[in-house]
């Protein structure tokens, strides 16, 4: 058991609230300076936004105030008081709690054993009955309600998101941090949770701190707001004093964005992807695609939409012959799609997978290499379909890094070794260098800093304005909304809705995305 | 963790930076021989403190090992002798590490294929055909089968994901019993009572010896094999569709590389590799089949297979150092009366060791790139 006593509440009955302060905090792996000298301040029963684009510090901080990792200098202050925390145990006998992106609860058991199990002083044997007791009368004091009795994966993504709270609520944690809590949410349930959490911080209940790159959120729901670039503190403040531009140009920096991708008027081809009903299961052999029907033509961009978890990722493998179908017909340009070399070269079909350097490339190859995935057995990079030309392969190679910009010392070097956007861009470049008939993206911009999502977005528009078909699955309704022509809803493994861009809404969409 | 990038910096000189291109593979390829030096002299001190808790001198040991596989011609060609095997068995394991597989049934694949050649061997013989049409098709038969016992794992990999590291250890089980049921019974020489084997297919069909030598051909069409599959692996685009499976199957199927039809031919090679082991373990050096084939070579070339980071090439070396050790074996008995397992123990270590230093790669500065600016 933790030896570390809770520090005492502030003044105050009503305020149950913790405050925290980090001053000067820096960490430092190896050449990178993760953050470099960060204070932030968040006052008991604010909810605070931690604002950033990828990679700018925000998880890095975050792990080091819950004890993930240990600063290499700063402190943190809990309270006014300097709290020494050196793993997650401390933060939580500390009372500092924190909500991944990712579920932590135990699937298999319901919402009360989750609850009761997590507690650092459960007993060895249960006693069910005051266990429940005792859990009715939480609940009673609690704003919102979760069922209790069923298995956890019964319940919807929303519903686990509002346990993870509640479970932090139940061990008694005053100050919640939320590592981007909305990106498995639809809209409402994420309006919803986050309403929730703001009226308990305005009861000083609680103090939160919230991760996240959406503006809409901070704006909507943040008392205050630190913003972080490159692991530099580079502005903050009450979030009614600044505009959503300030709190872009303090994000971005003077790094200079590419111009938003300019939708040429066009009007939609010929069919290029005809997908019908589809059946296909996940890895648990449950149905993933159950009757899967949609059609994609020549020069739009189709856009899917839903929860995480409804079938995108098991139709983009589908489509990327990862996951065998289990009845249905792919059709790409009158012809049956098969996933081998040859219908992917003839029908000019390319893909970007979301976390390139997981599912488009092998990590200790060499960039080089990991480019001509597409060309190896075609001349000039292979020799009487057989044999490997390797001069000409890294000519092509130097061509593509520099017409694409991929920072690399050389083409020698293991792509694993090159930062996400450039393994993104050398992805990019292997497999938009060519023509395009059909582009199959899911999730391109996962993980990648502003400017280089903006460069991703143009170049998949730039695809379809000169006449390719794009299906475009995505989890952030907002790339959807910025690139697509037309919008699909997946849910339970099947398209529920499609219209075009221009003529719905979040609000219509967000309601199909649940399921109805 | 994420990186800090600057996407938008300008193209960086091309020329002057590809000078960088040599010296990078320079330095990874000797991360790959350092690692596993290292390893090595790693498991030999443990080794050595083994043998000074037993009250023996690890200097001597050393001494007799050197002696015993390297000191005299004939020591010398008594190692080659038994490298032979090792490297075969060795690109065994090899060849499927590539695409992805930890595929340890060169054993069995070498019981086996030595078998097959046995006893294909009995009509060749009985009905007096030219000794190199019988060897050719005694080797031809090793092969086969050698191919279908490692193949078997491949394909229920492939077509049911069974693991093959296990399924190949089981089969390597099933084909020695399958071996010791034939020589038992059916297939059992009864004019020979003192140990269960195949009729000897006589001198006249033994294979012959590399001139000038006392090694059999088995040496230099293994060293053979090292080198054409080795070109294989890397300069064909069979070699490169396979290496892209190995290291990143998701991403080779969105590629459309046929994965399965990969990964069973690579195991045909492999079990092909094994089983002409076995067939020189029966032409070249025990005349027929029996228990005397189960002689843990299969399970040595893991070892060689895995010291040498299944580079084809580099086993040849790898194999010669093993030979030497097992074939010290006896000498170190002798004089220092220490069991014969004590080599095995030996092996143990060094297989552990290794597979420990597996996570020391890229963590010395000597051996990587210079750090580009958003390099994270």
């Amino acid at each position: 058991m933790n030896v570390l006593t809770m520090p005492s509440p502030p003044a105050g009955d009503a305020v149950r609230a913790y405050s925290l302060k980090t001053i000067g905090v820096s960490k430092i792996f190896g050449p990178l300076t993760a953050l470099d000298d960060v204070s932030i301040s968040v006052e008991a029963g604010e909810f605070h936004a931690l604002l950033g684009e990828n990679g700018a510090g925000k998880s890095t901080l975050v792990k080091c105030i819950m004890g993930f990792y240990s600063a290499d200098r700063g402190k943190v202050l809990l309270n006014g008081a300097e709290a020494k925390i050196a793993n997650p145990r401390d933060a939580r006998a500390n009372g500092i709690g924190m909500v991944y992106q990712h579920f932590t609860l135990v699937p298999s058991l319901t919402g009360a054993e989750n609850l009761v199990i997590s507690r650092a002083d459960a007993p060895s044997i249960f006693d069910w009955k005051k266990e429940k007791a005792g859990l009715e009368a939480f609940l009673n004091r609690m704003p919102f309600r979760v069922p209790l009795d069923v298995p956890v994966s019964a319940l919807a993504a929303g519903e686990k998101q509002k346990l993870e709270i509640l479970k932090l609520l139940y061990l008694d944690q005053r100050l919640l941090i939320l590592d981007e809590p909305t990106s498995v949410l639809t809209p409402g349930e994420a309006d919803e949770m986050l309403g929730l959490l703001r009226g308990m911080t305005q009861r000083k209940e609680v103090s939160v701190i919230m991760i996240t790159h959406k503006f809409r959120e901070v704006t909507a729901f943040a008392d205050s707001v630190s913003v972080l670039r490159r692991g530099r503190k580079v502005g903050g403040g009450k979030v009614s004093e600044l505009s959503v531009e300030d709190m872009a140009r303090m994000m971005i920096g003077d790094t200079p964005i590419r111009d938003r991708a300019i939708r040429a008027d066009r009007a939609p081809g010929d069919v290029v992807l005809d997908l019908s009903a589809l059946y296909a299961d996940d890895d648990e052999g449950l149905p993933a695609l159950d009757q899967f029907n949609l059609k994609v033509h020549a020069g739009e961009i189709v856009g899917i939409a839903g929860v995480s978890g409804n079938g995108q990722s098991e139709l983009v493998e589908v489509l990327s012959g990862q996951r065998p179908l289990k009845d249905g017909r792919i059709v790409v340009k009158d012809e049956i799609f098969e996933p081998n070399r040859k219908s992917y070269a003839k029908l000019k079909i390319f893909g970007l997978p979301e976390e390139p350097l997981k599912n488009a490339t092998v990590p200790r190859m060499t960039v080089a290499e990991n480019m001509a995935f597409r060309t190896f057995d075609q001349p000039p990079s292979a020799w009487l379909g057989w044999w490997l030309s390797v001069g000409p392969m890294r000519t092509k190679a130097r061509a593509l890094i520099k017409q694409y910009r991929v920072k690399t010392s050389s083409p020698e070097s293991a792509i694993a070794d090159l930062s996400g956007g450039n393994v993104q861009r050398a992805v990019l470049a292997r497999e938009l260098s060519g023509e395009v008939d059909l582009l199959i993206v899911a999730n391109p911009c996962f993980g990648l800093d502003f400017a280089s999502v903006a460069e991703i977005r143009a170049q998949i528009m730039e695809q379809r304005n000169r006449g390719a078909a794009v299906l475009l699955v995505s989890e952030d309704l907002d790339e959807i909304l910025d690139l697509a022509d037309r919008v699909a809803v997946m849910s339970a493994g099947t398209i529920n809705y499609v219209s075009p861009v221009g003529s719905t809404n979040r609000a219509e969409i967000g309601k199909h995305m649940a399921g109805h | 963790m994420a990186d800090i990038a600057e996407p938008m910096a300008p193209p960086m000189v091309a020329a002057s930076e590809w000078r960088g291109d040599l010296s990078i593979r320079i330095r990874r390829g000797a991360e790959y021989v350092a690692i596993p030096l290292f390893a090595l002299v790693v498991s030999a001190i443990l080794f050595s403190l083994f043998l000074l808790a037993l009250g023996k001198s690890p200097i001597q040991f050393f001494q007799l090992v050197h002696q015993g596989g390297f000191g005299t011609a004939f020591s010398i060609q008594n190692t080659l002798q038994r490298a032979a095997p090792l490297i075969l068995t060795a690109l065994a394991v090899a060849i499927p590490a590539r695409i992805g597989l930890v595929m340890i049934g060169g054993e069995g694949a070498l019981v086996v294929g030595g078998f097959a050649s046995a006893a294909i061997a009995i009509p060749l013989v009985t009905g007096k055909a030219s000794p190199m049409v019988a060897l050719i098709i005694m080797a031809i038969a090793g092969m086969i089968f050698g191919a279908l016992w490692v193949g078997i794992a491949g394909f229920l990999r492939y077509a049911r994901g069974v693991n093959e590291t296990i399924s190949s250890l089981l089969l390597t089980y099933i084909g020695i019993a399958t071996m010791n049921f034939f020589v038992e019974g059916a297939l059992r020489d009864l004019t020979n009572p003192n140990k269960p084997s195949t009729m000897p297919i006589g001198d006249a069909y033994m294979v012959g010896k590399i001139p000038g030598t006392d090694v059999h051909w088995g040496l230099a069409i293994g060293v053979l094999l090292a080198i054409v599959l080795h070109i294989l692996m890397s300069r064909t685009t069979f070699g490169f569709a396979v290496r892209v499976t190995g290291g990143n199957a998701r991403a080779a199927l969105a590629q459309g590389i046929p994965v399965g039809k990969l990964i069973v031919i690579c195991c045909l090679i492999a079990g092909a590799c094994a089983g002409l082991a076995g067939f020189y373990e029966v032409a070249a050096i025990q005349g027929r089949a029996n228990a005397s084939l189960v002689a843990g070579y299969g399970f040595t070339g893991i070892l060689v297979a895995f010291l040498a980071r299944h580079n084809a090439i580099a086993i040849i070396p790898v194999a010669i150092m093993f030979g030497g050790l097992v074939a010290s074996g006896g000498l170190v008995q002798r004089r220092m009366d220490l069991p014969d397992a004590t080599v095995l123990v030996l092996q143990g270590l060094t297989f552990v060791v290794l597979l420990v230093s597996e996570t020391l790669y890229g963590r010395f500065k000597i051996f990587q790139p210079p750090i580009t600016a958003d390099r994270t």
